[in-house]
């Protein structure tokens, strides 16, 4: 079953930039690119734990802050050489508020 | 939209290397298909020889498997040799009768031994050595026959007969001229090497010209022209090889023992380009891989229409594959006096022989044998053609800049075995990492970096591997030019970046992007924070500072940690802090049950394992300015007591170090910057390992630059001696500033001294009195009205929601 949850508005989401949305199991990092598309991904690197959403955020990667690993925001997959993929979720604007869809 | 057809004749390395790099840039604009007359998809020509001397094995060099091709959407035709371009009507012809329409075409059809045109040139056993064929052929030889010739004494000739040595056959190897690879080594070199291969089993014929190959159907001997006849079952012909052109000037594209291209590696048609060792560029062709590679990135670029790059030629150097032979040359080491000076070191019975030419300050060659691991050192300074003089009194005793730390104090990587460690950061062994260059076919320091890890992060250990990819590679190996592409961005290096950012006054991200033709619609993780600090280094109060472009230190002004928390600390101006401070740090330290409070190495104190959103109320408590300890800026000044206190002390060192981080407070920089001051010789603050270390002595202040304490010690250079601490400020900061308007993002000052040379520093700082104070007001102008970053955080709350975390 599906489960949207509003989370912040579009504009709270810095452009090449990330807000970090906690629920009560885990931390989501919610990403915002330069054309403007939203992205949502588990907040932890595959590689060594690292916050994702801390890190420099381009095209549709970001490159972890701890390690650079380039983590795709589209699919959650490293870069090759690196392998590891963490969990995604999918996100929708309405009305100017950022939406994402938790696990119910 | 219809994607245009690109047709590549020749399946080799050069070919296949442009299609490698066109797919990393451009990978959805053409559709590819690769004629290729080998039944073999590409593998690592130059890997041959270790598989002749059994050291490898065919599968072992290939290097774009079949599964590669089909993944990446390419038609491959193996056995299918082109032998018709039809221009006109853009279509290319196999001699089986499959066809191909083009809109852009790759000519790569390489080269072909240069058979000698004698008597006897055709019979059986008589064979060249290029490709995998004529390699099963030999193989195949020695397990039926005993004698083979080897005519040439190059370095493919060599290789060919060592490997058929240890295939069990008599080899013999006959060479026109008075010592063996004349090309790569003087007569001194040339001799030791014979001896060596003579002591595995090889005969020579030197100056011995062949006459003439006797034999009914299979050679039976072989005549030279001093009347000599030696009997021979198999004869290899290495005398050189010819640019494979024919397909291409039976096509009308003009050709000059070569497919001429220009500078793009364009042919005369505009729809056909042209690499590899069939070409003839400015007159040259080349016949080693590490230029094919430098024309492949440059065609994939044009045929990406992305239009930029130029080839402009090479310089070559070269190994010889043969295990246990240790030998090196590039440039230029014939005999002539017009102003060349040699610096020799030979040692016959231990077998080492280097020799390095030099005219007008730079190094022009290098033959070294016996001791090759600073072979890739001279090489580089070679290329680069950079000035010797400073470093020329131990500049044979090598490179011995390589780190110390993280690596068992190993330098020369042919010391070490498999199991040793040499990345010490990611744990990465030798063994490792030779596999990986022979596996996956790597042929840079940054692919290694790439796929190994080793030397992907404090750097310390580079050094070794690319001591260990030379040794892997041989000849295949280019170190690479000290002119440093900024990231796979651009094409553009950091000063032409640098140049441009001052000349079209660019003053945000977005605008130099644009103007400089950026690949990427916003960069990456590497250029982006470079791009925004030479913007803001070269228009001071113009350009705009995009915080989404520096690291999470920066833009959070706190030290991110292993568990995604964060360090505190404070300015301690001078490193002196007072009961009133610490009482504020310890109440903050106790509000925030702050897991760890420690001093750091620059006297300060750090408080650490702080969450994010905790961040801005404890500044708001501490109400101290932020300690910079996040930055590529200036970090601390470290000071000892001095005189006000210490019974030794000449000078005030405690207030120069005060003054000093004062002035120069909130300024960023390529990278860290570090200070010390200490009042007296005994040097108690480490002056000597600092970016700019200053020692008080009687008569006033020696200041010293490029010490670093870091991954490879490195000890400061005197820069010059002043009497006062207004000078002090002036001749350190005009330092400061001229590394900031020129070194590279990343480089700490030791790094761009070495590049530059501390001659040229002198130059700047000391020599021209106008343009060190022009440069100190530069410095002084950039900092003016700067805050303190995170009062103006806790004041702004609201506009800096990226500290919150939002809960749901």
């Amino acid at each position: 079953m599906s489960n949207w949850v509003k989370v912040a508005s579009f504009e709270d989401i810095p452009k090449l930039g990330a807000r970090v949305v906690r629920t009560k199991d885990i931390e989501i990092g919610v990403f915002r690119t330069e054309d403007d598309r939203i992205f949502a991904i588990n907040n932890t690197c595959p590689h060594k734990g690292g916050p994702l959403s801390q890190g420099i955020v381009y095209g549709d990667k970001v490159a972890c802050p701890l390690h650079s690993w380039k983590i795709s925001l589209v699919d959650g997959k490293a870069e090759e050489p690196d392998v590891g993929e963490t969990a995604c979720f999918n996100t929708k604007i309405e009305d100017g508020f950022v939406y994402l869809e938790l696990k119910a | 939209m219809q994607k245009m057809k690109l047709v590549v004749v020749g399946n080799g390395m050069a070919g296949m290397r442009v299609v490698e790099e066109l797919l990393k840039i451009a990978p959805d604009i053409y559709d590819i298909t690769v004629f290729g007359d080998e039944p073999y998809p590409n593998y690592n020509r130059i890997m041959l020889s270790p598989v002749l001397a059994n050291e490898q094995t065919i599968d072992d060099i290939i290097l774009n498997s079949r599964a590669w091709y089909t993944e990446n959407n390419i038609t491959l035709h193996t056995s299918a040799r082109i032998n018709k371009i039809d221009r006109k009507h853009r279509v290319v012809t196999a001699e089986d009768g499959t066809t191909a329409e083009y809109d852009r075409l790759l000519i790569a059809t390489g080269s072909k031994p240069f058979m000698l045109p004698i008597t006897g040139a055709n019979l059986d056993g008589v064979l060249g050595y290029r490709d995998i064929k004529d390699t099963n052929a030999m193989i195949a030889t020695a397990k039926k026959y005993q004698h083979a010739i080897v005519i040439g004494g190059g370095l493919l000739g060599l290789e060919a007969a060592n490997g058929l040595k240890i295939q069990g056959m008599e080899v013999t190897v006959v060479h026109k001229n008075e010592w063996l690879l004349e090309k790569q080594l003087d007569k001194t070199a040339g001799k030791m090497l014979q001896k060596n291969l003579e002591a595995k089993g090889l005969k020579f014929l030197l100056k011995t010209n062949t006459q003439e190959i006797i034999g009914k159907k299979r050679v039976e001997k072989v005549k030279f022209t001093d009347g000599l006849e030696v009997s021979a079952d198999l004869v290899v012909m290495a005398v050189g090889i010819r640019p494979n052109f024919a397909l291409a000037e039976s096509a009308g594209i003009y050709c000059n023992r070569g497919i001429v291209v220009n500078d793009t590696m364009q042919t005369y048609d505009p729809r056909i380009y042209a690499v590899g060792e069939c070409v003839a560029h400015r007159g040259i062709s080349y016949g080693l891989v590490a230029p094919l590679f430098e024309m492949a990135k440059v065609c994939a670029t044009h045929l990406a229409n992305f239009g930029i790059g130029l080839y402009k030629g090479s310089v070559t150097s070269t190994k010889l594959k043969v295990t246990g032979i240790d030998l090196f040359s590039a440039g230029d080491f014939g005999n002539a006096d017009d102003g060349r000076e040699e610096i020799v070191l030979h040692d016959a019975v231990g077998g080492v022989y280097k020799k390095l030419v030099i005219k007008d300050d730079k190094i022009i060659g290098s033959v070294l044998y016996g001791d090759t691991a600073d072979g890739a050192w001279y090489f580089k300074m070679l290329r680069d053609g950079k000035p010797i003089h400073e470093i020329r009194d131990h500049l044979m005793f090598g490179q011995d800049s390589l780190g110390n730390t993280g690596h068992q104090g190993q330098d020369k990587a042919a010391a070490m075995t498999n199991e040793m460690e040499v990345c010490g950061c990611n744990g990465v062994c030798k063994g490792t990492i030779v596999k990986a260059i022979q596996d996956q076919g790597l042929f840079s320091i940054d692919d290694v970096k790439k796929q190994t890890k080793a030397g992907s992060s404090c750097g310390s250990c580079v050094g070794l591997v690319e001591q260990i990819l030379a040794s892997t590679l041989g000849g295949g190996y280019a170190p690479p030019s000290t002119s440093k592409v900024v990231c796979g961005c651009t094409e553009k290096n950091h000063e032409e970046v640098r140049a441009e950012v001052r000349t079209h006054k660019y003053l945000n991200i977005p605008d130099a992007m644009k103007g400089m033709g950026w690949r990427t619609p916003n960069g990456c993780a590497t250029c982006r924070p470079a791009l925004n600090y030479y913007l803001l280094s070269t228009w001071p109060h113009e350009a705009v500072d995009d915080p989404q472009s520096r690291f999470i230190n920066e833009r959070v002004h706190a030290n991110i940690q292993k568990d995604g928390t964060y360090s505190v600390i404070p300015r301690m101006y001078g490193g002196v802090t007072s009961p009133d401070q610490l009482r504020k740090i310890a109440d903050v330290a106790d509000k925030y049950a702050v897991p760890m409070v420690k001093v750091t190495g620059g006297q300060r104190i750090d408080l650490l394992g702080v969450k994010k959103e905790d961040l801005v109320d404890m500044w708001k408590d501490l109400d101290m300015p932020s300690g910079y300890a996040y930055a590529k800026g200036i970090r601390t000044v470290k000071t000892c007591v001095g005189s006000e206190f210490c019974r030794f002390g000449t000078q005030n060192s405690t207030q120069m170090g005060i003054d000093i981080e004062k002035a120069f407070d909130h300024m960023w920089a390529p990278h860290k910057v570090k200070f010390a001051v200490s009042g007296c010789p005994r040097n108690c603050a480490e002056s000597g390992i600092k970016d700019v270390g200053i020692i008080g002595v009687d008569s006033g202040w020696e200041i010293y630059v490029g010490g670093n304490g870091g991954i490879k010690t490195e000890v400061a250079q005197f820069l010059c001696k002043v009497k006062t601490s207004d000078e002090v400020l002036e001749y350190s900061g005009a330092f400061i500033q001229i590394y900031r308007e020129e070194a590279r993002y990343l480089d700490r000052t030791v790094h761009w001294i070495e590049r530059v040379g501390l001659e040229y520093v002198k130059q700047r700082v000391l020599a021209d009195a106008e343009g060190r104070k022009a440069a100190y007001e530069r410095l002084l102008y950039a900092l003016q009205g700067a805050v303190n970053p995170w009062a103006e955080r806790v004041e702004k709350r609201e506009q800096h929601k990226e500290f919150e975390t939002i809960t749901v």
